[in-house]
């Protein structure tokens, strides 16, 4: 049905078998299976408390899993700072409260890692800073500390600042969900222009106009396991589980 | 359903602004308030005058001798005559030029750093520069210059000394103990607790008396270490405590997002340590950090007790002083406005400094 989007998808990026993870004792995980290819526009969505955000969390390690096996470009995601070091050089995340630095200004935050982690002389990563911020209309405001900007701005100034490090992975973990409603859509702008570029990017939203317009294939959660994933046509139209057909009446419905 | 024109802005009631609403709103604004407005003005007229009287229109300025002082005004001569005892203690006469010239450079130093601008590397050179060049010239016994034993240290430099050696060396070993405490290997973490409790719960002057008293017993026959420089490690040691749990509070506010946000971005432990987290917990504690500071400098004059003579013991040994008897008023007051000078500096750079570090309310 919806061939007409289908595009060409490259080898598999992220790979995540038999997933595990419990909080003490709650099983926040369950058996999770995903597989990302390059290029790839994966959103996950599901209610709150379905694991969708320690989900990805997992993917950079900013949450520890007990089983299973995660592959970011086939180095294991585990205690090892070597692999560590190089997934997080090659995975970009963009949170719920943006996290922007505020005692830095804008361009400062843009340019940390480059400088001091990835060993870029200053010029070089002061270029590719502002590169980005004109690529997300914000340049202007390179000087400006983050409490100076909108909500929607403090936004695509994370989204440039985790683009410095040219990621072959984004992760958004919640991206609009702290905006007000008029600053949502220049954030998903910014978004869609990315992925529209080719960029793997898996996201965890409730912005399902969103996934309808980019996701190559949308992931229901619930309960710590995937309930249900399919494109975003019969994801939307045609829900096969119970739960989705009533998680999606329950957000569309209103 | 109706359409409204924009106001114009009005200025407030005449009663709601300037002076007048300012007295009405905190000095009268209820029965209670007005009974301590009174009280306070009352307060206020029985300790000013008297003290003026004393301080200024009774006081003596002129003169070279007790003798010139009479009646019941201050003898602010004793104050003159021994300023230099109090400013550098038992320092010999001749030789006054040499921390003259340290304080002197100290004062350059500063202007030079706050109106001069850029040239970053020289600044940071001088600043570290700075403590060898003053301990050479104090100190002295090379490049012909007489020794003067710390023993001959005193007053208000012995004060300053001990101050700052304190403030500089327990700032980093404090920044230490706190990561060290909300570090993740627990022989770390156990050993930052129990080292910033058990600190703690002794007071100063024991620590002065051990470092003074029982630490020489360990080191072996022969080996004499400096009065000042034990004085010195006791004092840092100590406070180090207080200046870790200062940060550990700064910590504290710091959301975990920041922590994240480093991570994903690739930070190691101590660049996201030193990047992100300390610049942000040490700007939230700046007043409590200068609270410390400015206790440890008033704290400083508890080496007394171990016989160092800071500023306030000086007062205590030349109002001993035969030709000079009975002077300890004026001696004390002169020092409590010294240690005020100070302290209330301290407290300016403090709020300054706040100001310009304050990036969170959009300047």
């Amino acid at each position: 049905m919806s061939e007409t989007k289908k595009k060409e998808l490259g080898e598999p990026i992220i790979q995540i078998e038999t997933v595990n993870k419990w909080y003490d004792d709650f099983h926040v995980l369950k058996e999770i299976d995903l597989e990302v290819r390059k290029g790839e526009i994966v959103v996950i969505a599901g209610p709150s408390g379905s694991g969708k955000s320690t989900l990805i969390r997992c993917i950079n390690r900013l949450e520890e899993y007990q089983e299973g096996s995660i592959k970011v470009k086939g180095i294991e995601v585990n205690s090892d700072v070597k692999n560590l070091r190089e997934i997080r050089a090659n995975v970009a995340m963009v949170f719920q409260h943006f996290n922007l630095f505020p005692h830095l200004t804008i361009l400062e935050n843009l340019t940390l890692a480059p400088v001091w982690v990835y060993k870029k002389p200053k010029k070089e990563a002061i270029e590719t800073a502002m590169h980005y911020l004109e690529r997300v209309n914000i340049a202007d405001q390179a000087n400006k500390y983050p409490n100076q900007l909108s909500g929607g701005q403090q936004q695509r100034v994370a989204i440039a600042r985790a683009l410095c490090k040219s990621p072959d992975i984004m992760l958004f973990d919640e991206p609009t969900s702290a905006l007000d409603p008029e600053m949502i859509g220049e954030v998903l702008d910014v978004m869609i222009s990315l992925a529209e570029e080719g960029k793997t990017m898996v996201t965890v939203t409730h912005e399902m106009g969103f996934a309808r317009k980019v996701a190559d294939r949308v992931i229901f959660m619930d309960a710590g396991q995937i309930v249900e994933e399919n494109d975003p046509e019969t994801f939307f139209h045609h829900p096969e589980s119970e739960r989705l057909q009533l998680f999606l009446k329950q957000i569309l419905n209103h | 359903m109706a359409v409204y024109s924009p106001k114009p802005a009005k200025e407030p009631p005449l009663l709601e602004r300037g002076p007048i609403a300012w007295v009405r709103h905190n000095l009268l604004s209820s029965p209670f308030n007005i009974v301590f407005t009174i009280l306070g003005i009352a307060i206020l007229y029985m300790i000013i005058p008297p003290f003026v009287k004393w301080a200024i229109l009774d006081a003596h300025f002129v003169g070279s001798s007790k003798a010139d002082c009479g009646g019941d005004g201050a003898c602010w001569i004793f104050v003159r005559e021994k300023l230099n005892m109090f400013f550098f203690g038992f320092y010999p006469h001749a030789e006054l030029w040499r921390p003259k010239t340290v304080i002197a450079v100290i004062l350059a130093l500063g202007a030079f750093a706050k109106f001069v601008p850029g040239l970053h590397r020289l600044k940071l050179a001088l600043i570290v520069a700075y403590p060898v060049f003053a301990y050479l010239l104090l100190h002295g016994g090379h490049f012909g210059l007489p020794l003067v034993e710390t023993s001959k240290w005193g007053g208000l430099l012995l004060t300053l000394v001990i101050a700052t050696v304190g403030i500089v060396l327990s700032f980093p070993l404090g920044i230490l103990l706190a990561l060290g405490r909300q570090s993740k290997l627990p022989i770390i973490k156990s050993l930052s607790v129990f080292y910033i409790e058990f600190v703690r719960g002794v007071p100063l002057i024991t620590v002065l008396f051990m470092a003074s008293v029982v630490l020489p017993l360990f080191f072996p026959e022969g080996i004499n270490f400096d009065k000042l420089v034990r004085a010195l490690i006791g004092i840092t040691l100590f406070e180090a405590a207080y200046v870790a749990e200062n940060i550990r509070s700064g910590f504290q506010a710091i959301p975990k997002g920041q922590y994240e946000a480093a991570d994903a971005l690739g930070l190691g432990y101590w660049q996201k340590m030193a990047l992100v987290i300390l610049p942000q917990a040490i700007k939230v504690t700046i007043p409590n950090l200068v609270g410390t500071f400015i206790s440890l400098f008033k704290d400083t004059s508890l080496v007394m007790i171990i016989g160092l003579f800071d500023l306030l013991a000086m007062v205590t040994v030349t109002a001993n002083d035969r030709d000079w008897l009975g002077m300890d008023t004026e001696g004390y007051v002169f020092v409590a406005f010294v240690f005020w000078i100070f302290t209330f500096s301290m407290s300016m750079v403090s709020k300054r400094l706040e100001k310009k570090l304050n990036t969170d309310k959009g300047n």
